[in-house]
């Protein structure tokens, strides 16, 4: 069995992209960079444990209340996710605020359980997980990479843009800190893969 | 004029497919069809026999926008000298006007037609003529001072996203100019509001309000006068400033019966309901402003007459047409009066009932369809 087969998330089958999965999180914390890597990260180890969770027990799971099973396993991966970020990371917290959360009701998550953990064993669900949260990231952080570029100037917080081009009459574009910029973005991006 | 043609077909045989100029062949089309009658001609079915294709009537509101720009560029002079405190001759004015103006039109130009001709060479077919209103439309509803390169990325940036991808001309469901300002307005409001703007190269001491900012702070006193804001006298956008202007070119439009009446004066009707709603309410000065003073103020007028009734982007039945202009005049005295961080409800109301104006129209045809039915019933004596 080749890695390769859990590539599809990446590009071709990616989760944003291709089935317009998820979009709400990557409009709302995408502005900057740095937030963007870290949703990014937080949604990738939550499909990736809450797969590897489900799918050992999926045999145990009475399908008539699989999804409240499959709520709680979710809710707690985004509690601990949550709760280290409150513990080692409190800005990066703050700054995400309700977001964090909110992954419990990314169909992303949930979508990977029904469609893939249910009916197969711990380690590929596993590794699908990580991939589908991987190419949620990808999309993320081009996005992130973007807005934070244009909008601010900045990149990871550091100055990219020289101050000369702001002597020059360069100035920040306002609309990509908002969230109508990102839909665009990703609209762009959606076209650009597709043709 | 026979002289231009065979002008036309030398150049043309150069843009021939397999001659060396042949990508460019878009381009060419629009210049041959901008001077020429197309040469290709329906061929089957009714038709009606008319001189007048896309072309002419763009041009229609092309003459028809005139007026309104040539003062615009002469006020951009006037407003200048002004600030400056010299006393020169009208031609000078107008003549700092062009330099300023012209700049922004070619801009506008070179930037969206660059983008049209890219699409129309991948999608193989030919260069749109709405550009050439839009393109002129642009320039007239941003402030004198405005960065050229803003200007550019903007015009690119609409033409784009509100035109090419949903399939190019006539398939823009909001309209370009607008959409333009609307990314100028929330990309960079720093060129786009507040009151250093409006007056090219002005100097610190003059103050560069335009009336609607000495509204939105309840300085009523400091409005200039009714006849200043009628004749066009005042600080604003390039086009929008004279309302004699603006009113000269409706009534061209509306003669030439490009533009739709209907819908201008519903704008007005709506403006004027909304305005007057207000007053009632009152409260404070900018609520107890008299309503048809409003319709002098900012770019209500110009909205009316030359974006509301953008034939593509508006509701297309006439009872549509109505609702569709009223709810515009409405909105655009409530965004302006109740929310003073948007002194320009006119931008945000036409760009809103834009989106609107399909589900308009798709109500009126439903309410028609079920009065005829309820009709054949009637006639028929049917019981069902």
């Amino acid at each position: 069995m080749s890695i390769k087969k859990y590539f599809g998330p990446l590009s071709k089958n990616n989760p944003v992209l291709v089935q317009i999965l998820g979009v709400c999180s990557a409009l709302a914390v995408t502005a900057q960079l740095k937030p963007a890597f870290v949703m990014a990260l937080s949604v990738t180890v939550v499909t990736g444990f809450s797969n590897l969770v489900i799918s050992s027990i999926r045999k145990m799971i009475p399908p008539r209340i699989r999804i409240v099973i499959q709520l709680v396993v979710i809710a707690t991966m985004v509690i601990l996710v949550d709760q280290i970020l409150q513990a080692f990371f409190y800005d990066m917290s703050k700054m995400l605020s309700v977001f964090v959360g909110l992954i419990i009701t990314n169909c992303i998550v949930m979508g990977r359980l029904e469609a893939f953990a249910m009916g197969n064993p711990p380690l590929p669900s596993f590794l699908d997980g990580i991939f589908n949260g991987l190419g949620f990231g990808l999309v993320l952080i081009v996005v992130g990479f973007i807005r934070e570029l244009l909008g601010s100037g900045t990149l990871w917080n550091v100055q990219v843009i020289p101050t000369s081009f702001y002597e020059a009459g360069y100035m920040n574009n306002g609309l990509m800190m908002l969230p109508p910029m990102a839909l665009l973005l990703i609209g762009v991006m959606i076209w650009i893969q597709r043709s | 004029m026979k002289k231009l043609e065979k002008i036309s077909e030398k150049v043309g045989k150069w843009f021939q497919k397999g001659k060396p100029l042949h990508p460019l062949y878009p381009f060419y089309d629009a210049m041959d069809t901008f001077f020429l009658t197309p040469k290709t001609r329906t061929g089957t079915g009714a038709h009606i026999r008319d001189a007048v294709d896309m072309k002419r009537s763009m041009i229609t509101v092309m003459i028809a926008m005139m007026p309104a720009l040539l003062f615009g560029i002469w006020n951009v002079g006037y407003q200048h000298f002004l600030s400056t405190g010299e006393t020169v001759s009208y031609l000078r004015m107008f003549g700092y006007g062009l330099i300023k103006i012209l700049p922004i039109i070619i801009v506008t130009y070179v930037s969206g037609l660059t983008v049209e001709i890219i699409f129309a060479k991948i999608r193989n077919h030919q260069v749109a003529e709405g550009f050439f209103v839009t393109g002129l439309l642009i320039p007239m509803i941003l402030p004198p001072e405005i960065p050229l390169w803003i200007v550019a990325l903007a015009t690119a940036f609409s033409v784009l996203f509100c035109k090419e991808v949903f399939g190019g001309n006539g398939y823009n469901f909001l309209n370009p100019a607008l959409v333009a300002r609307a990314f100028i307005f929330f990309s960079y409001p720093k060129v786009i509001t507040g009151d250093f703007i409006w007056i090219a190269g002005q100097t610190d001491a003059f103050s560069g309000a335009t009336p609607l900012a000495h509204l939105s702070l309840g300085e009523v006193s400091q409005l200039p006068s009714m006849m200043e804001m009628l004749i066009g006298t005042i600080p604003g956008s390039v086009g929008e400033t004279s309302k004699i202007a603006i009113l000269l070119g409706a009534i061209f439009l509306v003669v030439t019966r490009v533009a739709s009446l209907r819908i201008m004066l519903s704008v007005v009707v709506g403006g004027l309901a909304m305005g007057g709603f207000l007053n009632l309410i009152g409260g404070n000065p900018y609520f107890e402003f008299p309503a048809w003073q409003h319709l002098f103020l900012g770019g209500f007028l110009f909205g009316a007459v030359f974006m509301a009734t953008d034939p593509v982007s508006a509701a297309h039945t006439p009872v549509g047409k109505i609702v569709y202009g009223f709810l515009i005049g409405v909105m655009a005295i409530l965004i302006r009066v109740v929310n003073k961080g948007y002194p320009e409800g006119m931008m945000l109301a036409i760009l809103l009932m834009n989106i609107f104006a399909p589900l308009i129209d798709y109500i009126v045809v439903q309410i028609h369809i079920r009065n005829r039915k309820k009709e054949i019933i009637k006639i028929n004596n049917l019981k069902i």
